[in-house]
């Protein structure tokens, strides 16, 4: 399980790389924004991308929309980890095809349960 | 007008002295527009006075305003002062970030390896119990209890120094906390002139610019602050946001 990371605050990034790591996901590799990430997805082969919302650059929602619209990666679960929280932005993630949608700060435990949920909704 | 009072005793005067004049014959024209305009020229007086106060206080007012050097300071020095200031706490927050998740990075395998070790231990304990080991292995097994209380001594004191780092660390806390608070000081300091500045301006500028900038769709506005008003369209949590996604149908 190969996993993306894409957040402009390398610290985030770390965060989440070491709680993947604890549950289990030891192959992660990490982008600061949609422009540096996207390349990557489409050259490597990933299974699942995390990503950040509010990036210079290319944001979330854009790499969201670009990962639908690409062929060979329009069925990569995505699992949104941001802090924006407006009803209006969560609607809009999900029309784009997000498949998760996390709010920071969050926990160990939430990142887990969705994680688990998306593979669960994949494979059932 | 309700402003300078007028001089009754003069009008009074200048009146008396024109109902004389119209009663005389013999006062010309001239006479009678110069004494008219003497009237006139009290009542305007008083006008001008008025005028000319309200001018001085204005002017009072803007000189004030210019010569408070501490508004210079704020444009020049302060707020790029407080903007550097802010700089330093994404550091510093970055920088204590890094360094307990450093330790953490580095303390996990040895945590594991422990934990490893004590399994290890456990199961040949257990054949040991149940009487299932050789004399040769009860001799290996003793050289590893050996080896095993050795590393958990040694990396007892690594995870130990490892936790002081961590707790060091977490200084930024007061740091930042003290530089953040000297940042909205300024901010408020900031706020006072302006409403000054508003109050110069008049107040008719005020209700002009009461009308918000259409609002942007895709502004993002990244954390909620606990304990700031927010409208109902924001989450207040990781379960609004589960609920909200279900009424979707996720």
């Amino acid at each position: 399980m190969k996993i993306l990371i894409v957040d402009d605050f390398s610290t985030m990034r770390r965060i989440i790389k070491n709680l993947l790591r604890d549950l289990g996901f030891n192959n992660t590799d990490e982008a600061d924004d949609g422009n540096t990430g996207l390349p990557k997805l489409q050259s490597g082969n990933y299974d699942f991308l995390v990503t950040d919302w509010n990036m210079p650059g290319m944001t979330g929602i854009e790499l969201l929309r670009a990962v639908r619209a690409d062929e060979r990666l329009k069925s990569l679960p995505v699992l949104m980890v941001t802090a924006e929280a407006k009803k209006e932005q969560i609607v809009m993630a999900a029309q784009e095809g997000v498949n998760g949608y996390i709010v920071k700060p969050f926990t160990a435990q939430t990142l887990k349960e969705k994680i688990e949920k998306i593979f669960e909704r994949i494979e059932g | 007008m309700d402003g300078t009072p007028l001089n009754r005793d003069l009008l009074l005067e200048n009146a008396q002295a024109l109902i004389a004049s119209l009663e005389s014959p013999e006062t010309s024209d001239q006479e009678l527009e110069a004494q008219i305009d003497v009237i006139n020229n009290l009542r305007d007086n008083s006008l001008f006075n008025e005028l000319g106060k309200m001018t001085r206080e204005i002017h009072d007012s803007i000189m004030r305003f210019r010569m408070d050097n501490r508004i210079a300071d704020l444009a020049e020095t302060d707020i790029p002062d407080a903007k550097d200031r802010l700089e330093y706490v994404i550091e510093m927050t970055e920088k204590a970030a890094n360094t307990a998740m450093g330790v953490i990075e580095g303390s996990t395998p040895l945590a594991e390896k422990l934990g490893g070790q004590a399994s290890e231990l456990k199961a040949q304990w257990e054949k040991f119990r149940r009487r299932e080991l050789s004399p040769e292995e009860l001799r290996a097994m003793g050289n590893d209890v050996e080896t095993f209380l050795d590393e958990s001594e040694r990396m007892t004191n690594t995870l130990l120094s490892g936790f002081t780092e961590i707790l060091m660390a977490q200084d930024f806390q007061d740091l930042t906390g003290q530089i953040i608070r000297q940042v909205i000081n300024l901010v408020n300091e900031i706020e006072h002139n302006l409403v000054e500045l508003v109050k110069i301006q008049g107040k008719s500028m005020v209700k002009e610019d009461k009308q918000k900038p259409a609002s942007d769709e895709m502004k993002l506005d990244g954390p909620q602050v606990p304990g700031k008003e927010t409208s109902d369209d924001v989450m207040k949590g990781q379960d609004d946001v589960d609920d909200l996604l279900a009424s979707l149908g996720f």
